[in-house]
């Protein structure tokens, strides 16, 4: 971690002049509020930025369901591991899916023990090693919200147009408003307003989100990445809540459009069909996942290639289930940075680099919100040097 | 999981376009949008161009990467 930046940033006029006036608003609010960070690229965001550290008292950030890997339940990678074990297929995934517990291994193991894994970082990586490998089947693992289906979706459509037959997808893509919404309804969720993830948005559009406030009445911010997009999204939100005139506003203007992208979203619904879909953790969200289409069925790795798959069970003891829900947080779990770490992770949350386990266990945890940027590295470089 | 990063496009072959960051220059997928343009700035993820960014604002998004570099954004 970079001591400029810290000064930097600390000395940013603009961050000063959002922080006081996020103080101010919440002042003004004169009770507790919690906002959820729906995506797992903000919560890691946000303990970078510092901003935990400028909060009022009475406001909490709490992490949401934002990462697919959190959320893909056992069984998909139960089924993957599976078909990383026949002699004939070469599984392609991204990275954050290799060290992921499955109910008795892992992506990880199995590469180690031998089978032919291999992480690309594009879709058209995996249709390459496809074209180079006539003799095998390629079993892409399509795990990832709305940002990263269409481009898995383009890649189906690609396939067939290269006649390529030897590529398959396992669809464990997820949609963020059904969860959303899920969420919204659940009596036991105590959030006062939503940060929407940014990338899921440049494709979804800021209208997917409308119903939040117009059945729900929760206030919402779509908002960038960087330390001084957090600090504007927080103040937004505060805002809304005092004025209490919640609304969609979109902070992240620059990359999110209201309609989204059409053309992603095209591709999206030629190649994929909604369906229930499980959660891991959270249970089935009706309509909430993207199976392969009936139009595409021949790439589905679901079902046309067959596999003997072990039984599924989740990780006992584990909370990811609660923390992605925002019910718990990770300092709740008995084994978190004791028996579950990165190196040793028990549950997904654990794994992702966007976990909140991870997240938590990273960037430390400042609990008393008064402290100053100087304790949050600090927390930072006890979390880096204890053994 | 998806993070996406701005880049800008400097050269365009077909759907194929090669994009900058930071001096490193890669390949990208511009099938996912309409009309994209050498010296547009996209947000990339996953190999692909998944949305055009407004040309004033990402200067300013880009400006704000530089100087906050050594922070780290993966
Ligand atoms: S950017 Fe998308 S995939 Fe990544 S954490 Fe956010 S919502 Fe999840
Ligand atoms: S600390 Fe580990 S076991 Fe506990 S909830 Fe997080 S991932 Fe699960």
């Amino acid at each position: 971690m970079n001591r400029n930046f810290q000064d930097e940033f600390s000395n940013s006029k603009i961050t000063q002049m959002l922080a006081e006036k996020i103080r101010d608003t919440a002042r003004k609010i004169k009770k507790n509020v919690a906002l959820m960070e729906v995506c797992g690229t903000h919560t890691v965001a946000i303990f970078r930025s510092g901003i935990k550290s400028i909060l009022p008292e009475n406001v909490r950030l709490i992490s949401g369901p934002g990462c697919p890997v959190c959320v893909t339940p056992n069984n998909y990678l139960d089924r993957a591991i599976a078909l990383s074990r026949s002699e004939d297929i070469i599984v392609c995934t991204f990275g954050d899916m290799m060290k992921v517990p499955g109910s008795s291994s892992s992506l990880e193991k199995e590469k180690t023990a031998g089978e032919d894994i291999r992480i690309v970082y594009s879709t058209l990586d995996a249709l390459k090693i496809a074209q180079q490998n006539p003799d095998k089947k390629i079993v892409f693992l399509g795990v990832g919200f709305e940002t990263t289906a269409p481009t898995v979706a383009f890649a189906l459509k690609e396939a067939r147009k290269e006649k390529i037959r030897n590529f398959y997808v396992l669809s464990a893509h997820k949609l963020v408003p059904p969860a959303l919404k899920f969420l919204a309804e659940s009596k036991d969720l105590k959030v006062d307003g939503f940060i929407c993830p940014g990338h899921v948005s440049t494709i979804i559009g800021t209208k997917p989100y409308e119903f939040l406030v117009r059945e729900f009445e929760f206030p919402c911010v779509i908002s960038g990445f960087e330390p001084l997009d957090l600090f504007q999204s927080l103040y937004i939100l505060l805002s809304q809540i005092q004025k209490k005139k919640p609304e969609i506003s979109n902070q992240y203007l620059r990359a999110v459009k209201a309609n989204g992208n059409l053309k992603a979203l095209g591709l999206m619904d030629e190649v994929f069909e909604k369906e229930d879909s499980l959660w891991r953790g959270i249970g089935t969200i009706p309509l909430s996942g993207l199976k392969i289409g009936d139009d595409y069925k021949e790439f589905d790795a679901l079902t046309q290639i067959n596999v003997q798959v072990e039984k599924s069970r989740e990780p006992k003891g584990c909370l990811c289930g609660l923390v992605i829900q925002g019910k718990k947080t990770p300092l709740d779990c008995p084994f978190f940075a004791r028996k579950c770490n990165p190196r040793n992770p028990i549950g997904p949350c654990m794994v992702s680099s966007e976990g909140s386990c991870q997240a938590y266990y990273k960037y430390g945890q400042v609990k008393d919100s008064r402290r100053s940027y100087g304790s949050v590295y600090r927390t930072l470089a006890c979390v880096i040097l204890a053994p | 999981m998806c993070l996406g990063v701005p880049v800008k496009i400097v050269q365009i072959k077909g759907n194929e376009g090669i994009a900058e960051f930071k001096g490193v220059k890669k390949k990208i997928n511009l099938e996912l949008l309409e009309n994209v343009k050498k010296g547009d700035y996209v947000i990339l993820h996953a190999g692909f161009a998944i949305q055009k960014m407004e040309p004033k604002e990402a200067l300013e998004t880009l400006k704000l990467f530089e100087e906050l570099s050594g922070f780290g954004n993966e």
